[in-house]
């Protein structure tokens, strides 16, 4: 569904230049669930803003069902892959309401009938229809990366690109929305590229991850591996005992 | 005798809606040990850390019926008191480097000015020690640090500068609210390598607040389980694995496990009576 070969991205500091991704390449299955791993400044974000076209592609192609990306992205795209962003404080628009944010991908695709559909997009997320014409500043965390999540649910994609969709959550929020993400692909038939630094959420979440380095991929690991320890680089290791997950010894 | 003691602790804040209670009897006793507060946001826990250094505005008002630190009333001490006592006898270290810092001063010019203000230190005096205290926390290029501004800096490095202005004065007592959240788990390790270090070789005390259960476990002595403003259940670090309160174990069971169990996360039951 997502083949990416030998990516790179580079930007240009104040007349340096910075390559935060180097030649990576990955590929995502139809329907199956993919994770990064790393530590910030590793590239593996920039990965998925290239795709969307947020970051400048330097070198290596992306394609999407077997097509190379266009460029701008365009609508088409728009409609087959969507971003959940990782700050819910930041990505939704402090001064326009829920129903707003939610029926602007629709109005911009001509998509009618957008009152059943808002409506139907906040019980698909666990929220109660209420919640409609509130603002982002009268929800908690947890409800506003729902709304994102409904957001980019509204053109009905197949493919989401999750950045740490969970990482400013409390541990039992993080948990009902990583229930609902579950859910959600398991209803719809979604194939999720994933992004965090926490090795057990990405464990819980993928079948596959690759660990990233300094904008360089390190190892690719199937989840059997991963539990089973079986990664054959130092720098994967390291990351695997660091994992919060490894301190409870139990 | 304890460095710190904490008896029933109330904070209020007034609001629009009526008096909320942000933290309901909270009691504790702290040694020269590490004392971990747990809890999910809005549970109350940076507001216990913030009373102990009486740092509640008004209209938030802080009750108990005992506050003692090291001897000292500190419920009843005069704000003078209160600020000599604040820095180099007790510190704590804030949450978000991105809003703790001062954005538009030089972290040298912001680690130098306690020593130049309180300890009446010449500049080049105050700029070796100000180089020491990042060379503490393990910056590796502390000339450059000093002459940036905080957006100049991750968030490691951050985080890192705002722990080595807390422990410039030397500080009995540290509170550090999620000084580490914000990391890489191997930056991670390394900040809490660095407050373990100082708990061992200088006898500070140390406050860790934190909604990581499982990073407290493997970091603290003591852990205190906070829910809605008061403590749920007081447990030594090495058994919050077999924590008898549901809470507790909710919040230990709603984390995702490598290797675990691929189904449904346990969401945290909040109707039981606990939760009332």
């Amino acid at each position: 569904m997502i083949e990416i070969e030998n990516l790179s991205v580079t930007f240009d500091a104040n007349g340096r230049r910075v390559r935060a991704v180097q030649e990576v390449s990955l590929r995502v299955a139809e329907k199956s669930s993919f994770g990064l791993v790393g530590e910030s400044g590793s590239g593996k974000s920039t990965i998925l803003r290239a795709i969307c076209g947020l970051a400048p592609i330097s070198g290596g192609q992306v394609r999407i069902g077997g097509e190379p990306v266009p460029a701008p992205r365009g609508k088409d795209f728009a409609a087959r892959v969507q971003m959940v962003f990782q700050d819910p404080y930041a990505s939704l628009h402090p001064r326009h309401s829920i129903d707003r944010t939610l029926s602007e991908p629709l109005a911009i695709h001509g998509i009618g009938d957008s009152d059943a559909r808002v409506m139907q997009a906040l019980r698909d997320v666990g929220l109660p229809t209420s919640f409609r014409f509130r603002y982002p500043h009268q929800l908690s965390g947890g409800q506003r990366q729902r709304v994102a999540i409904a957001r980019a649910l509204m053109l009905q994609p197949a493919i989401l690109l999750l950045d740490e969709p969970t990482s400013a959550l409390d541990a039992s929020v993080q948990a009902e929305v990583l229930n609902l993400l579950m859910r959600l692909r398991e209803e719809r038939g979604l194939t999720f590229l994933m992004v965090s630094h926490d090795l057990a959420v990405i464990d819980h979440m993928c079948d596959r991850v690759l660990v990233m380095q300094h904008g360089r991929a390190v190892e690719e690991l199937s989840r059997e591996a991963l539990a089973g320890a079986q990664m054959t680089t130092d720098y994967a290791r390291s990351l695997f005992t660091a994992s919060a997950d490894r301190m409870l010894g139990g | 005798m304890s460095l710190l003691s904490v008896r029933n602790l109330r904070v209020t804040f007034h609001t629009e809606a009526g008096p909320v209670e942000a933290v309901r009897g909270v009691s504790f006793d702290l040694g020269r040990e590490r004392l971990g507060i747990v809890g999910e946001s809005g549970s109350g826990k940076t507001i216990t850390g913030r009373s102990v250094l009486r740092l509640i505005r008004p209209p938030g008002r802080i009750e108990a019926d005992a506050m003692t630190f090291d001897g000292q009333d500190i419920l009843h001490a005069t704000e003078a008191q209160m600020r000599a006592l604040r820095g180099p006898r007790m510190a704590m270290v804030m949450q978000d480097p991105k809003y703790s810092l001062n954005p538009v001063m030089k972290v040298g010019a912001q680690l130098m000015e306690g020593l130049r203000q309180r300890d009446r230190m010449g500049r080049a005096q105050a700029h070796d020690k100000a180089v020491a205290a990042l060379e503490a926390v393990q910056i590796r290029d502390p000339a450059r640090v000093m002459e940036a501004y905080p957006h100049e800096l991750s968030g490691g490095m951050g985080q890192r500068v705002m722990i080595a202005m807390m422990l410039i004065p030397n500080p009995d007592l540290l509170i550090a609210d999620e000084p580490t959240s914000a990391l890489d788990v191997t930056v991670q390790a390394e900040v809490l390598s660095i407050l373990d270090n100082l708990v061992r070789d200088r006898g500070m005390g140390l406050i860790f607040i934190s909604h990581d259960l499982r990073l407290v476990a493997r970091f603290c002595d003591r852990v205190l389980v906070m829910y809605k403003g008061r403590v749920v259940e007081e447990v030594a670090a090495a058994d919050l694995m077999r924590a008898r309160h549901p809470y507790t174990q909710g919040l230990l069971n709603c984390l995702p496990r490598i290797g675990g169990a691929r189904g449904p996360l346990p969401g945290l039951d909040r109707s039981a009576d606990w939760a009332q």
